[in-house]
């Protein structure tokens, strides 16, 4: 006997990768699938892999029934709207929008510009980051979902955090095209986005929220650059320490930090074409592989992480949360580790 | 097959059991090329880059 779920908003990029891991899930069944866009139209024609895999059509919203486990995949500033109906439907919630992401409602204010719909719910929600949330996460009937450029960010930087060495850091993420949604726009433009290096924004991204939230009132800045990748988030962080370390103490710090972790890996090999993350290796997986490597004067060290904007930043972490919540193998439906070249 | 400690990050490494002095082996963690100095105690250091052999 297995779950039931239902993705709501699943003609996207998030809800075709949701669905193509909950395929995989053994204890869980994709009985609803929504779109408005394409009712009645099989899987397959928005999301072509399924072709052959899985005769589910969607369906409007309007006409979700009662399920286990809802993922909720529409825009920001959407589902907190609809967040009672969403409740009254499913045990189990994961939200992969933003508008639960942040505990306070002023933060969401502040960096989404309008008030929350909903504040009384966000007390109820758990920031679904399972590295930082696990046992939070264990039973819980509710669920953020991440921001794919914030988990790149928390998992490189969070160990040096948490061992009271961190200064200080700024940092360049680089990131692939499908973080844009699948709506086009004169910026998505193939003439036009095809081989950019766009600084997108150098300042004032919004997932300054979810990485002050995780990893506290640190000094970090990022900027954002969309490159020539469609799936992908890459970080390149410059961290000043407060003290001198030796690069074994930085292995300790990370080995300390994610050794029991299934879904991160550090990657900072001394030898091989790949000695430290990049995001085409983890295309597809749910791992956030981190690296590092420390400058000669001990007091410096660069961290690089990378990550598959909607693996890890969106629908693995999602469905790993759904593990978690529901009493699971954390890494059922997440086995996948990639494929080369 | 024992066990030894990476001098570079500390990771734990199999030596295999007919290892020899001087013999070179990976550290899967953060992939340094080691060398065996000694098998009793069971010793590693990081393998010279390049070494000239004189000819030998």
């Amino acid at each position: 006997m297995t779950l039931s779920v239902g993705i709501v908003g699943g003609s996207g990029y998030t809800g075709g990768e949701l669905l193509r891991l909950l395929h995989g899930h053994p204890e869980v069944t994709v009985t609803q699938i929504t779109s408005r866009e394409h009712v009645g139209a099989f899987v397959h024609t928005v999301h072509p892999h399924f072709r052959g895999v899985s005769q589910l059509q969607f369906i409007h919203p309007d006409t979700l029934q009662a399920c286990d486990v809802l993922f909720l995949c529409l825009p920001h500033g959407t589902t907190a709207n609809q967040i009672d109906r969403f409740a009254s439907l499913a045990t189990y919630i994961i939200d992969l929008s933003a508008d639960f992401r942040l505990s306070n409602p002023h933060d969401y204010q502040t960096w989404y510009e309008t008030p929350h719909p909903a504040p009384d719910w966000l007390p109820k929600f758990v920031y679904g980051l399972p590295e930082v949330n696990r046992e939070a996460l264990r039973g819980a009937r509710y669920a953020s979902g991440v921001g794919c450029n914030a988990t790149a960010m928390n998992l490189a930087v969070l160990p040096l955090v948490r061992a009271g060495v961190f200064a200080s850091a700024r940092a360049e993420i680089k990131v692939g095209s499908s973080e844009g949604g699948n709506s086009a726009n004169s910026g998505s433009h193939h003439p036009v986005r095809s081989g950019a290096v766009r600084a997108y924004k150098p300042t004032g991204h919004r997932h300054m929220a979810e990485i002050r939230q995780v990893l506290g009132d640190i000094d970090l800045r990022f900027a954002v650059t969309a490159i020539e990748m469609i799936r992908g988030v890459h970080v390149t962080a410059h961290v000043r320490l407060n003290t001198r370390l030796a690069e074994k103490d930085l292995w300790r710090i990370y080995r300390g930090a994610y050794q029991h972790e299934p879904f991160v890996r550090l990657v900072s090999s001394k030898t091989g074409l790949y000695r430290l993350p990049e995001p085409r290796i983890v295309a597809g997986t749910n791992f956030c592989d981190v690296g590092f490597e420390l400058d000669a004067d001990g007091e410096n060290v660069v961290v690089i992480s990378a990550i598959d904007n909607l693996g890890k930043g969106a629908a693995g972490s999602a469905v790993q949360c759904m593990n978690l919540m529901c009493g699971f193998d954390e890494c059922a439906g997440l086995s996948f580790f990639g494929m080369y070249p | 097959m024992n066990t030894s400690t990476c001098p570079v990050c500390e990771a734990t490494v199999s030596i295999p059991a007919d290892a020899m002095q001087n013999e070179l082996i990976a550290c899967a963690d953060c992939g340094s090329e080691l060398e065996i100095i000694s098998l009793s105690p069971l010793t590693l250091d990081v393998a010279p880059d390049v070494e000239e052999d004189w000819g030998e």
